[in-house]
């Protein structure tokens, strides 16, 4: 039996928006609220965890006919700590005060559920064009939610935005740093993981809203059958 | 003819309007009480609070398309406000106010449903969002009796960081018990006398309250080694200090958020006055009655779950 033709639109519509790691699976929820507390942290995990998530589906798909069944799960979790140990020690190559901030949500990407979730339902069972964008579109689902929970906590949280975006991007970004409340409220509740629960709820419940909407629009418009008809019984016709 | 109609046939007088009407004028001695000793600010906080409150009520009601006016004659949120803003010190900066009842009445009650759904008591749920957030002001009480702006550490928070004077000395021996001198156990007798109207006026059962300050009067008697260094203050303390009638007439009575079976509500009681105790002496915080409340409020449902009694014939 052939599989279904793999659909790129559809496969970037799911990770986007309809099937998305954080918002509908979630997954890596860990790592989602421990370090979504500004968006210069939120951008370097989403970073690194897309890195991780593209390179392990394609390695994943690639030897996906020589994996056992039997023990793929702690072989995909081989690949994926091993990629995530790489991008560990580039950062702490390349950006080192941002790998001292995110500290040890660098190396817990390993059991992030999001990326072993690709490896078993998507990348061991599709070739590797289709695993590497899956990867792409899904990492890059995982990371629009972060800097966005990011941006909120920070916001609400220290009263900033992009503060710190130099240990990315470097000095030429330094006046990237937004001001937005006065200086001296901090929200701790904000900064501490409730107020990521809280956050991330908010989050979830807009996404709904805007489906039910979607839905709804697309009731409203869509051509009515005729066929079943009922009739109203109580109530004011 | 007779109009036919459907049960319910005889119609309660006591809708939530009528109930949440007594609450606030029981709560009128012991905010009056609150007000003369810790000065007008606590007067003005309840005003910012019920503002905000019933405008953010008033907005959510127009986003969920429900009957504003309907809704908001309830008074519930009112009763939220006044509990927060009572709660809250004098001194506090008008955007503590704001940042609470909002959080109280947005996010504690009108995201988990509304009233009636709500798992924690709102107001709490924003005192505690307020103490965790804003430490500094949030603690920042002036010293009772003496409203220019003298900031004081309150016998509660004395009595945690004492560790060399025993408790004649801590306080001299004049302010403690019902000393002329001490506004907390005012302020208490105030909301208890209050506890005592809504009681007599069946607004809800002893079962909470009674238990409530009875475990905490138990827990600390048995603790209570006659005012050493290292005592936890005696049962008269603790029964008169902070927010403990406050807590246990006003905040754990709630019906929404505490448990519904007589025994259930016992159980819930006895077990907010010990960790109120248990947080009281050995927790980081001076004051514990939000915490205690918001914890046995987790665990309301699962009391319910074990105590309700069964449906005749099952």
């Amino acid at each position: 039996m052939n599989p279904p033709p793999i659909s790129y639109r559809e496969l970037t519509h799911n990770g986007l928006w309809k099937n998305n790691p954080a918002l509908v699976q979630l997954l890596g929820l860990c790592p989602l609220l421990g370090v979504s507390n500004s968006v210069v942290n939120a951008l370097g995990l989403g970073l690194a965890t897309i890195v991780v998530l593209v390179c392990s589906n394609t390695i994943i798909s690639l030897l996906r006919h020589q994996i056992p069944t039997t023990i793929r799960l702690p072989a995909y979790i081989i690949v994926i700590a091993s990629l995530t140990t790489c991008v560990e020690l580039l950062m702490r190559a390349y950006t080192y005060e941002l790998y001292q901030i995110l500290g040890i949500f660098i190396p817990i990407i390993v059991t992030n559920c999001a990326i072993l979730g690709r490896a078993d339902s998507f990348a061991s069972r599709n070739s590797v064009i289709p695993s590497f964008w899956d990867g792409l579109v899904m990492g890059a689902g995982f990371l629009w939610v972060l800097v966005l929970l990011g941006a909120m906590r920070e916001m609400f949280g220290s009263g900033t935005l992009f503060a710190q975006m130099s240990l990315i991007f470097g000095e030429v970004v330094n006046d990237w740093h937004l001001r937005i409340l006065p200086t001296d409220i901090v929200t701790l509740a904000i900064i501490l993981p409730p107020g990521a629960f809280i956050c991330a709820g908010l989050l979830i419940a807009l996404k709904n809203e805007i489906d039910y909407r979607i839905a709804l629009h697309k009731q409203s418009t869509a051509p009515i059958h005729s066929g079943h008809k009922r009739v109203r019984v109580t109530g004011h016709i | 003819m007779l109009p036919r109609t459907s049960s319910p046939f005889l119609e309660s007088q006591h809708n939530t309007g009528w109930i949440m009407r007594q609450v606030v004028l029981a709560a009128i001695p012991g905010t009056a009480m609150t007000i003369y000793w810790a000065g007008w600010g606590v007067f003005a906080n309840i005003i910012i609070a019920s503002l905000t409150a019933l405008t953010l009520e008033a907005i959510v009601f127009l986003l969920r398309r429900r009957s504003v006016l309907f809704y908001l004659s309830d008074y519930s949120a009112l009763v939220t406000a006044l509990l927060l803003g009572v709660a809250l010190p004098g001194s506090a900066p008008w955007w503590i106010a704001v940042s609470g009842s909002a959080f109280a009445i947005i996010i504690a009650k009108h995201l988990y449903g509304g009233l009636g759904y709500n798992p924690f008591n709102p107001a709490m749920a924003g005192y505690v969002f307020l103490l965790i957030s804003f430490p500094l002001p949030m603690t920042q009480w002036p010293e009772l009796g003496n409203v220019d702006g003298v900031t004081a550490a309150t016998p509660l928070e004395f009595l945690q960081q004492n560790t060399t004077l025993s408790m004649a000395e801590l306080w001299n021996g004049e302010i403690l018990p019902f000393g002329p001198h001490d506004g907390f156990a005012w302020i208490n007798i105030a909301f208890l006398l209050g506890g005592i109207y809504m009681l007599a006026r069946k607004i809800f059962t002893w079962h909470a309250p009674v238990s409530m300050l009875v475990t905490l009067g138990l827990a600390s008697a048995f603790f209570y080694d006659n005012g050493s260094a290292t005592s936890q203050g005696s049962p008269l303390f603790h029964w008169f200090n902070g927010a403990t009638m406050l807590g246990a007439f006003f905040i754990i009575t709630e019906p929404v958020t505490s448990a519904t079976h007589p025994l259930g509500r016992l159980i819930y009681g006895t077990a907010i006055g010990l960790a109120v105790f248990i947080i009281r002496a050995w927790g980081t915080y001076p004051e514990a009655i939000a915490f205690a409340v918001l914890l046995m409020n987790f665990a309301a449902p699962l009391i319910d779950r074990y105590t309700q009694s069964r449906v005749y014939g099952h």
